[in-house]
């Protein structure tokens, strides 16, 4: 067991220390991103969008954003790590080891759940100055922000078992994370959609994850956050499972 | 004890048969080579028992652990050093033979890595990143990685493939001291003399199937291809020996012929038909087959 916890932790550290070694570009990058989503968003639409009666539009942005850079950067550290070791030769290095595909699994995930949550913390520290921020229930958004950081780095790691080269990785941020994230209801209710986005917003997983997480601050949210946690919570086990399921198989990795 | 034993192992990549049922058995302590032209199934092969690619049939043991079922203990008793030089670019050589060790459950083992890095001249590059190295520098931490946890079983695909002389005797000099110890190798190379120099016992693979596998002397011994030089000061080589000649040539001194020889005791018999002859033998040179002769004669014939 002790063997087991070892293998496990250094391949946790290794793919921290990996994007801790260029945190410009994987941590400063991203923050100063969000930082600038705030300035123009909310400098255009500050007093012309109202969601929430008692919460200005800057206020109802700050927690998408922080959510956002949570889901992109955990999605982009298991998927970016895995297909440049593929493509470099290195994953060797972690194959040839005694790790099961549980524990390449868990330590993928762990760091880019650190990668995203320390990203969104900086996002949320350097934006908490322009608007006055409620916590009314800390809990929500402690488990909403673990939660979507675990899915988009499991994402990220079914991502990266199944792309061969860089484009596909690429297509598969673009035409599927990219507009599921901007889809969610990081910058908007989906309530002043039209009924049929209103829909499909329903369909989309990533809307419970930020409608959840900014229930946490305002106290206030379009879907129930049991519901939403609910929803989450099993995209996660499905995700998860199929996750370990590549890995198990050894698809595109073991040939 | 039986180091790593392969049973009826087949992989078939489309309508690719890259290996046709090899079975094998190494034991513990040998110094075995692994011989074949490109796309004999070597890399296949290795890649199967390092568990980087799984068979379609038959199975892989190491020290008896299967390498799929029971893949971690296997694993553990296997250090594999692969073909193609990678290696991780956001890492110091220390850092990288760290977290090497830490993923076999050995947090703690500065000792043995300063060893290894002193054995393979890596200590003045501990700090440096990986990305600064020369590929000779980098083939040296791609042994020292295979060898961190103290495996048992060593794996090296072609290890000295375009690296300088320094470091393949370095690289010998450290691996051959590990054999002595106990280690198990198994070698690829396409440095027949290197196999020759290291190996006691060789398979030939040849499309994914064995053609030959013996001890080195045995198959030296055994097989065809020693030359008796013989140099004739009058005389010739009667007409029933022609059929044995490899190489004819005309000498300052006469006549002169290589004949192919296939076990010692044919050069007394050969001896006494040039006499009976009436040849005069000048000058005689007895030729021992190499490994590349042999190899080249089995990839021929196909089999012994």
């Amino acid at each position: 067991m002790n063997f087991i916890s070892t293998g496990f932790r250094t391949l946790v550290y290794k793919e921290t220390l990996r994007f801790w070694k260029v945190a410009t570009q994987t941590v400063a990058a991203p923050i100063l991103t969000a930082m600038l989503y705030l300035l123009i968003f909310g400098h255009v639409l500050e007093g012309r969008v109202t969601v929430y009666s008692d919460v200005s539009y800057t206020a109802f942005l700050i927690p998408g954003l922080v959510m956002m850079s949570v889901l992109q950067n955990a999605f982009a550290n298991s998927s970016s790590s895995l297909i440049q070791s593929k493509i470099t030769g290195n994953l060797v290095f972690v194959l040839l080891t005694p790790l099961s595909h549980w524990e390449i699994f868990s330590a993928y995930v762990i760091a880019a759940m650190v990668r995203g949550i320390v990203v969104g913390f900086g996002v949320f520290v350097v934006t908490a100055w322009f608007a006055h921020l409620s916590f009314t229930a800390p809990l929500w958004i402690v488990v909403f922000a673990l939660l979507g950081a675990a899915i988009l780095g499991t994402m990220g790691l079914i991502a990266g078992i199944w792309a061969e080269k860089f484009d596909q990785l690429a297509a598969f941020q673009n035409f599927l994370i990219m507009p599921l994230t901007f889809l969610s209801g990081v910058f908007y209710s989906i309530h002043s959609l039209p009924p049929f986005w209103l829909t499909v917003s329903h369909l989309n997983p990533f809307f419970y994850m930020i409608d959840g997480f900014r229930y946490g601050f305002f106290g206030q949210s379009d879907v129930n956050p049991l519901v939403s946690v609910s929803i989450v919570s099993a995209f996660l086990v499905a995700l998860a499972l199929l996750a370990i399921r590549l890995l198990r198989s050894g698809y595109r990795l073991r040939h | 004890m039986t180091a790593i034993q392969i049973s009826n192992v087949e992989k078939r990549y489309k309508s690719l048969q890259a290996l046709g049922g090899v079975s094998l058995s190494i034991e513990e302590g040998e110094f075995f080579g692994l011989l074949g032209p490109n796309g004999a199934g070597k890399t296949t092969l290795i890649s199967i028992i390092a568990g980087l690619i799984r068979p379609d049939a038959g199975k892989v043991t190491i020290h008896g652990h299967d390498v799929t079922g029971d893949f971690r203990a296997a694993r553990k008793k296997l250090g594999v050093v692969p073909q193609e030089l990678v290696f991780d670019p956001f890492f110091t050589v220390r850092e990288t033979l760290r977290l090497q060790s830490g993923y076999f459950g050995l947090p703690n083992n500065d000792a043995w890595i300063d060893e290894v890095m002193h054995n393979l001249d890596l200590t003045n590059k501990a700090d440096v990143n990986m990305r600064a190295l020369s590929g000779g520098m980098k083939r040296r931490v791609l042994v020292a990685q295979a060898l961190v946890h103290k495996p048992p079983v060593i794996v090296l695909d072609e290890p000295t493939a375009g690296v300088d002389v320094e470091l393949r005797q370095t690289l010998w000099k450290f691996i051959s001291r590990l054999n002595r110890e106990g280690h198990t190798v198994v070698l690829t190379t396409h440095y027949l003399e290197e196999a020759q120099a290291m190996c006691k016992r060789v398979a030939m693979l040849k499309s994914g199937k064995v053609v030959a596998l013996d001890t080195m002397a045995s198959l030296i011994r055994r097989i065809s291809g020693s030359q008796l030089t013989v140099n004739l000061a009058a005389g010739d080589l009667p007409a029933d020996m022609r059929h044995l000649v490899t190489h004819p040539e005309v000498s300052e001194h006469g006549k002169k012929y290589s004949l192919r020889v296939n076990e010692y005791a044919e050069v007394e018999t050969l001896l006494a038909r040039l006499r009976e002859s009436g040849a005069v033998i000048d000058e005689m040179q007895l030729q021992q087959a190499d490994l590349e002769d042999i190899f080249l004669q089995i990839m021929d014939k196909g089999t012994v």
